[in-house]
Parts: C-alpha cells; structure tokens; sequence
C-alpha cells in the first residue's frame, strides 16, 4: 500500500502542478482526482466514506470507493480512497491527491504519500513533526467539534468523522444536500442519525469556511452525461438478488470474508421478495452450516431433491468443499458455488483481493474433475449470473462456480441498471412419474440419451415405483447401479468429458474488442477490466493498439482460439502470482502457446491501469 | 419428456398410516398402503455371512412394510463404510445417497428441508459417525431434523479391514491394530447432550426390540438416534468384545419392553400400573414402555445419562428407549416451510416480478 501511494502516477489525465503557490496560479483540477480517508477501523469512519463518495455520484461525477481494511474488528489502520474520474474510470489508482489523516499511528506515511501539489488535511491532535514545501495543509479541530456537537457521548467518536466530511465538502465544493440524501439513504429513511451527522457536517463546513483559507486547486462540479441512470451497489448484493431472481429455493452458507455479505444480502432480501403472498411462508430456506464442508453437503443434497440450491465462500471454504465437489461433479447434482476471492494460500490476506481460485475451482477435487466457472467482472455481471449460475447448474446437473472478487464483492460500484431475466427458467431434464412409466423400463439415470453427456433424472418423492435411483460417488453404470466394470467407468467419465463440452457451448461467451491491425491482444477475465478499460486508452495514446478478450466464463471456446491466432503477442492479465489463467489460456490453445505471455500481479490491491500500462509498455519494448 | 421443469413428481403423501386401519378389506400378505413385503425388498447383500448389518436392514423392511411406509416417499440416507453400503440392501423402490464418509448428515439436511414431506432413514457407523463425522452428527442433532439415524455399531472399521473405530472398548485387542488404550465415544450419550429427542440403543440380532424401535424413530418428530450394536463377524467378534454376539447376548441389560402402537390402532396393550409408562408421539401414536428391572423414566435427561454412565463402568450394555422428548420444533417447523415442498416450487413461486426489481433498484441509490 504504502510503496504503491508513493510510486508516480504519470498517468493522470490532469498533472497536477507542484508546488502549491497560491490559488492564482494554479489552474483548477475539477471531478479528476483521489481522496483518501486514513483512519483506524470500527471507528465508524465508514459512514462518512460512504456519504462522501454516494454524494459525488449523486452530483453526477463518475467515482469508485476502495475500503483497504485490515482483519481486524477495532484500532487497525484503515485507508478509504474515493477516485472521481470526469472520463468514466473506475479501476483504482495509485495516487492521493487530498489525504485526510486521521490516524496517529500512520500520519507520517500518510503524510508523505500526499501527491505533489496535493492536500493534507489532518487531525489537531496528530503528532506531525515533519513539514512539506509542496503540499497544502489544514488542520481540523476534530474533538473540539465532535465534543461542541452535543451528540450523545457513546456516539461522539463515530459522529467525529462527519467533521472531515463536513470541512472537505466546503474545501471542494461537494453540496450538502447530497451528503444529506446519502446519510438518508445509509440510515434507512431515518431522519433522527441523519440530523445529528448533519449538524456536525454543517458546523464543520461552516467552520471551515471562517477558518480556513483555500490554496489547491482540486474542486467538484456538477456534471452529466456519465452517471444517468446508474445504480451503486455492491457485488455481493448484487450476486444476492441474481440467486433471488434466478429462483433459489436453498441456501446453506459458513461466515468468511469477504463472502459473509452475500449471505446478508440474501437475507436481508429474501424475506422481502420471497414471502409467499397466500400462504405468507417463506418459498426459501437459508441454513447457517457448521462449516463448509456441511454447507456444500446441504446444497447437494436439496440440489439432489429439487431445490435450486447454492453456497458463497471464499478460498479458504472451497478447499474444504473440495470433497463433496467432487461428489457433486461424479453423481450429477446441481449446485451453485459463489467464490468471492481473497489473497491465499493459507489463510492469507482476508481482507485483499485476489484471482487465485481459477485452477483450484476448475478442477476442484480428486481424481478427474472440471466445472463450469463463470467469471462476472461487475456488479452488473454478477446480478446476471447469479441467476444463469442456476439454470447451467440444473441443466447441465452439475456444480457451476462464479468466481467474483472482494474487490468487486465488497465495494461500492457504479452499476448499469440489471436487466430482469428474460429467459424461463430452465429447470434441466427432469422425468415425472407418468414419463417415466411411457419409457417402459427403457429409462437410465447415466444414459445418454440426446447425445449432449446429460441423462435424465428423477426427483425424490415420484410417486411411481421404478422412479427411484441410487445415488452414489462410487462406479456405476447408465442405470445408476453399482459397477466396478472397467467398459462401464469408461463409458461414463467419456459421457462427463462430452457434458464438459455440452457446457462449453452453454457457458457465457467472451466479449471480444477486436481492433483493426492490432498487433497486441489482451486476455483478461473478472475485476481486472475497470483498469484495463483505462490502461488500453493510455496504451493507445502511447501507440500500443490493442484488442482485448474478456473471458465471462470457463470452459473457453473457440473464440479464445481465434483471438490468440489474430494477434502477435497475447497477454492475459490477471491478479495472482502464478498466472493461473495464462496457464489454461495456454492449454487450450498450444499451439498459440508460444504468443501467450504472462501480464500477472499480486500485492493485494485491486490492479491499476498505471501498472498495466508500465507492464505492457515494457514488455512490447523488449519484443 | 419435460425438459423444463419440475413438473409431475406429485408431492408425496404422508409416511405413516395414511389409512384408517379399520373398516378396510384389504387383501392378505398386504400392508395398509396395499403393498406386499417384497415390495420393500432390495438388491442382494455384499456384506459377509452373519453380518449384523443385514439383521438390521431385514428390521428396518420388516418396521416399514408393518407402517406401510410408501417406499416412493422415503429416502435413504449414508455415508461410507460397511453400514452405508446397506441402503442398497432394502427397498429398492426408494431414493437412496450414498454420500461421503461422515457427512451424511449434512446431505441428508438439505434433502430432507427442500422435501420435507419425505420420510429419511440414515444408516451410518461408528466410524462414519463416531470418528469423521462426529462434527455433523451433533449438529444434525441440534438442527432436530426429522430423520432415522440407525447406527450399525460394530466397534470397528470393517471395509479397511480391522482398524479401531471411536467406539472400541479399552483395552480390546484386535489381530492387526494390537490394544485400544482409549476409551469409547458413547453415542448414545453424545446424542443425548446435544438435546436429541429420541435416543435408543438396541442389539442387531433382536428383531422383537429392533422392529419397534425404529416404528417409533420414524414417528418421531424430530432426529431419533437408534445405536445398534451389530457384530462384525470378520474383524471384531471375539467373546470379550462388547460388540460381539457372545456378549451381546450375555450382557444386555434391558431397561424397557417396548411397544409401537400406530395412532390408528387401538391400544390394547395390558397396562399394569406402576409398571408402564406411555408416552405419546406427536402424530398421536404412542410407544407403551414396559419397566423390566427398574423403572427407568425415558422423558428424564439426567436420569438416561446416569443410567448409561453406570453402564459403561460395567460394561454392560443398555438397551431399550433411553430417551424420549418430543418438544423440541424440527428443522422445517423452524424454517416454516411451506406444505408444498421447495423442492417443486415452480417460477410462478421462485422468480419475484419484474416491477419488485424495478422497485429495489430504484431505492439503489
């Protein structure tokens, strides 16, 4: 964090001037720079991050917010960043123009992560023996202010963040009547917490404006064009309402980060949209596993009996469901496992980003296993496969993974509205009782009858005696019984293998940029496409054009093929330190092996399109 | 063939008695539900000559087919070992999952809460549920699902040939695996700490305490843990062993006499005061407990864990119902589930409108 705040971000579309010499010479730098909140966590400073950054989009400018939280509930240091990017991008950068420092224990790195020309703005009662010639500064009264709100004490602490709120919203120019509208929103439509942070905001602005004199150039303005008639939302949420949407009857989940907000995201939905109006019953279960092991057990076993049926977790929770994915692959059961991703091995970084699940949820389990992986890249992806996740898992019989992020999971998100799912539900190949009795005996749970790998099932409780099949993770032959025969093993993971290539037709294809006489293609998959959408438009203003494929799901099809053939020099980019998805991309298509290169980073953060640039800039230079 | 939906598989009836017992002419050699025994049949045992485990799938058909039990509306339920090869072995007409070792439970749940008109039995043993999957076996428990849990308890670790399982006695020798020197898991008792509402232990080779036993599991509302001890004729039926025929016969302490009694029959049984005690299930059927040699009282917690406390220092082994209370809501009634299944709710139930998400989305900020 802190090598990556003090690199140089040339990349800036507004260079800002250095060193801070008075307002007069300094032309203004509007809705096109980084502020960051350092602060310590459960402080309560999420609130005022959030009202800051739901305010700016509410005035119409484009912004990202990117909580760098520790694992930790109280006192660990914490940075919110909030991007405001008048062109539209949203991947995160390096660079803090304006710090607001708030934390003793890291004011001087904070301190010297301040841009050239930038602002710190600081707590009184900080201990700052340094100074800067660059940098403008203003000191804020804090508990003076918090104390002369007269909120109730239990609250003060909490209710000091909304002094830089306040004082920052006067510097900038942000309006007080959108923090207003975001703390409405954050309270729920309470009016009682909305007036005590806001009378904090007020007096903190209005002290501002006695006390302090502005010398930075950075300000907001109203602006539109970008954000009309986008959503902020959460991944998380997001991927919630799509499993809500996709019709998901049961869900059985084990709390880990970042993944413990889908499941309160299903909560906190369900019972509203999925009360049945007659019988005023919930049309869902949600079960708290003991662990993940049991949460995936659940899932296969309502899955097995009807149910539309999954599970979130995060690295850690899917390798303890290694087992039974294995069982839900071998004995055909839908399931959906949402993998929001954090920085492994081990126990890792809980609470950074990462895309280091790709191999391990592709052939999740022992022996000969693949699975269906979907690879949402925005909230807006994730609303969409939340709900396909569950048409592909009950029509291909089989666990579907999406693989999100914490990124993309936990923060905040401009977001296109989602579109309401067209398509019926598919519920897969099931036999009633009466279908059963037409086939005359002719029925098999493993046959392949329609040539696509996928046989018929049968759900418990047909009322017809010959419906009943024995479901098992042992061999077993077309007709689900027991089989220690070589032919028939042979038969039946050829007929998985053809099903693999069944999903492969059904999966979401890439989309694909294809540029004209583009000699540099990009393969990417998941959170990494906000910053490349920013590094390719750098890239090109360098003279490096470049066509980009985003994989949306795994197995990859042949537009994978054609796009690696097209281009000179391929790179897949991608936040893990093995290159994981360069390694499939290269497996899929040998014999383009030699023109795929690795482009992968690891350090926790979200990827930025500065380092993208700086990566590929000198990797074309040594071709 | 459907390829879109759920549609057909009718939501199943009730498991037990679904017909008044009298007034009704029904055939000889048929039970209520107009099926004969060898529809409760089903594939051919690979588990060796004299296994106990056989015993018990031979009680849980007999049990079933004397309910009439609807085979279509069972499913069986098992993790891995010997015991959980035995849903194969017993009414083939059912839906049967063989699942992974020591989780079971886990399957079971979600099953059994997306169809919760559906009667379960789970067959597991004590290294399936003892050892790998004590974890899930107690919060089964807890979570109160309605299901059969049938522990084939051989106190050893048959399909790997021989090992000691968590419910071998101390000091018990085995040819290969040499001295246990620790003491056994009492699953029983562990069941009982976690609040199970039906705990019974019984001996596999004793069909007229077996039987009933698992009529009144499968009344009861919730998780009834039946722990069978079964001979393993192969690798742990040495005279000494608790778990052998020879002991079993010679030290089975019976606390009760056991009578099932199906909601719809009359109670006939003799009651002799001071002697018997009755106990009714929530379906209206009642067990009739008849005191052998002292008057345990099944509805007492403290009194069960004592008295099987006791018996492990004598190494005896009780049997009968150890334990019984049907207060305690099951996992559907805590969901609430509704009476149609989950699983075959259709779109019309699972997808919300299109103006719901219109709605929330404008509230998105």
């Amino acid at each position: 964090m802190l090598r990556d705040l003090t690199a140089p971000d040339n990349l800036s579309s507004q260079p800002v001037q250095a060193p801070a010499s008075g307002v007069a010479e300094r032309a203004p730098v509007i809705n096109d720079f980084s502020i960051t909140a350092a602060t310590k966590n459960g402080s309560g400073s999420q609130t005022a991050n959030l009202a800051l950054l739901r305010a700016f989009f509410k005035m119409g400018i484009p912004v990202s917010g990117k909580n760098q939280f520790p694992s930790n509930i109280q006192g660990r240091p914490t940075w919110y960043t909030i991007r405001l990017s008048k062109d539209g991008y949203i991947g995160r950068r390096e660079t803090t123009e304006i710090m607001i420092a708030l934390n003793n224990d890291t004011v001087l790195d904070d301190h010297s992560n301040v841009a050239p020309g930038g602002v710190f703005m600081y707590a009184d009662d900080l201990k700052l023996p340094v100074s800067r010639t660059d940098i403008s500064y203003y000191k804020i009264p804090v508990k003076e202010m918090a104390k002369a709100s007269e909120a109730d004490p239990k609250l003060r602490s909490y209710i000091a963040n909304m002094v830089y709120v306040g004082a920052i919203a006067q510097l900038i120019g942000l309006e007080q009547k959108e923090i207003e509208a975001a703390l409405l929103f954050h309270f729920k439509g309470k009016q009682k917490p909305v007036d005590s942070n806001m009378k904090v905001v007020r007096a903190a602005a209005e002290w501002a404006a006695k006390n302090l004199v502005k010398d930075d150039p950075f300000k907001v303005e109203r602006m539109t064009g970008k954000n009309d008639g986008l959503l902020m939302i959460d991944g998380n949420t997001a991927s919630a309402l799509g499993a809500i949407y996709g019709g998901v009857s049961f869900v059985a989940w084990y709390p880990i980060t970042p993944a413990t907000s889908v499941a309160d995201g299903l909560n906190d939905y369900l019972p509203r949209l999925r009360t049945d109006p007659e019988t005023k019953k919930p049309t869902y279960a949600v079960v708290q596993s003991e662990d993940e092991l049991a949460a995936l057990g659940m899932v296969l076993g309502a899955g097995w009996a009807g149910a539309r049926s999954m599970t979130s977790t995060s690295g850690p929770g899917i390798s303890l469901m290694a087992e039974f994915t294995g069982l839900g692959y071998f004995a055909e059961i839908p399931a959906v496992i949402v993998d929001v991703q954090r920085m492994g091995p081990a126990t890792g970084l809980p609470t950074r980003v990462s895309q280091g699940d790709i191999l391990k949820a592709y052939w999740l389990g022992h022996g000969d296993t693949k699975h269906p992986v979907l690879l949402p890249s925005s909230p807006y992806e994730c609303f969409e496969f939340g709900w396909r996740a569950l048409d592909l898992a009950e029509r291909l019989q089989t666990p579907v993974f999406v693989l999100t992020d914490l990124d993309i999971g936990m923060n905040q998100w401009m977001s296109k509205p989602f579109d309401y799912p067209e398509d019926q539900m598919d519920r897969g190949k099931v036999l009633s009782g009466e279908e059963v009795t037409a086939l005359k005996g002719g029925w098999g749970r493993y046959k392949d009858t329609d040539g696509d790998g996928i046989g018929y099932r049968t759900l418990p409780g047909t009322d017809h005696p010959q419906a009943a099949y024995f479901t098992r993770g042992s061999g077993h032959n077309e007709r689900a019984a027991l089989s220690e025969r070589s032919e028939d093993w042979e038969n039946n993971m050829e007929r998985l293998t053809r099903k693999f290539e069944t999903a492969r037709r059904l999966v979401p294809p890439p989309v694909v940029d294809m540029q004209q006489d583009a000699e540099v293609g990009i393969i990417a998959c998941g959170s990494t496409d906000f910053a490349i959408q920013e590094a390719r438009t750098l890239l090109s203003k360098q003279g490096i054009k470049t066509s980009y494929l985003r994989l949306r799901a795994l197995p990859m099809n042949d537009d994978v093929t054609m796009f690696l053939a097209a281009h000179k020099r391929n790179y897949v980019i991608e936040l893990n330190s093995d290159a994981q998805l360069c390694q499939l991309v290269r497996l899929h298509a040998p014999q383009s092996a030699d023109k795929v290169h690795k482009c992968n980073h690891n350090d926790g953060l979200p990827l930025t399109a500065h380092w993208i640039t700086g990566e590929i800039g000198y990797l074309e230079s040594k071709k | 063939m459907t390829t879109t939906s759920n549609g057909g598989a009718k939501t199943a009836s009730p498991i037990v008695g679904s017909q008044p017992m009298k007034g009704v002419n029904k055939p000889a050699n048929v039970n209520i539900v107009g099926l004969s025994k060898i529809d409760y049949k089903g594939g051919e045992s690979t588990l060796c000559n004299g296994c106990g485990h056989d015993s018990i799938s031979a009680q849980i058909i007999t049990a079933c087919y004397e309910l009439g039990v609807k085979p279509e509306s069972l499913i069986k339920f098992s993790g891995i070992g010997c015991s959980s090869k035995s849903p194969a072995y017993f009414m083939s007409r059912s839906f049967g999952f063989n699942s992974l070792h020591g989780r079971m439970p886990s399957v079971a749940q979600g099953a059994l809460v997306a169809n919760h008109t559906l009667q379960g039995i789970g067959v597991s043993g004590d290294g399936d549920t003892g050892s790998i999957g004590l974890g899930q076996f107690i919060h089964l428990v807890r979570r109160n699902l309605r299901m059969v849990y049938i522990i084939e308890n051989n106190g050893v670790y048959g399909l790997t040939k021989g090992q000691f399982s968590a419910t071998s006695d101390i000091g018990q020798e085995l040819k290969h695996a040499g001295k246990n020197e620790l003491p056994p898991i009492d699953l029983c008792r562990e069941a009982i700490v976690a609040d199970c509402g039906f705990v019974a232990r019984s001996f596999a080779g004793d069909p007229k305490q077996v039987v009933p036993l698992i009529k009144a599991a499968l009344a009861h509302r919730g998780t009834a843990v039946l722990d069978i001890i079964s001979p393993c004729v192969t690798f742990n039926n040495r005279d000494d062993s608790t778990k052998s025929y020879a002991w079993g016969k010679e030290h089975d302490e019976r606390i009760n006499d056991f009578g099932f009694v199906m909601s719809q029959e009359e109670i006939q049984i003799e009651q002799v005061p001071g002697q018997t005690k009755e106990v009714e299930m929530h379906d209206g059927s009642r067990i009739i407990l008849k005191a052998v040699d002292k008057s345990h009282d099944p509805t007492d917690m403290q009194a069960a864990l004592h008295l099987l406390t006791e018996s492990h220092k004598k190494q005896q082994f009780i049997t009968g119902l150890l334990y019984i209370n049907e207060d305690r809501p099951n996992l559907a009634e805590v969901h609430q589930l509704t009476d149609k299944p989950l699983s075959h709710l259709q779109q019309d139930k699972l997808r919300p409108s299109r103006e719901s998400l219109q709605k929330i989305m404008s509230t998105m900020f």
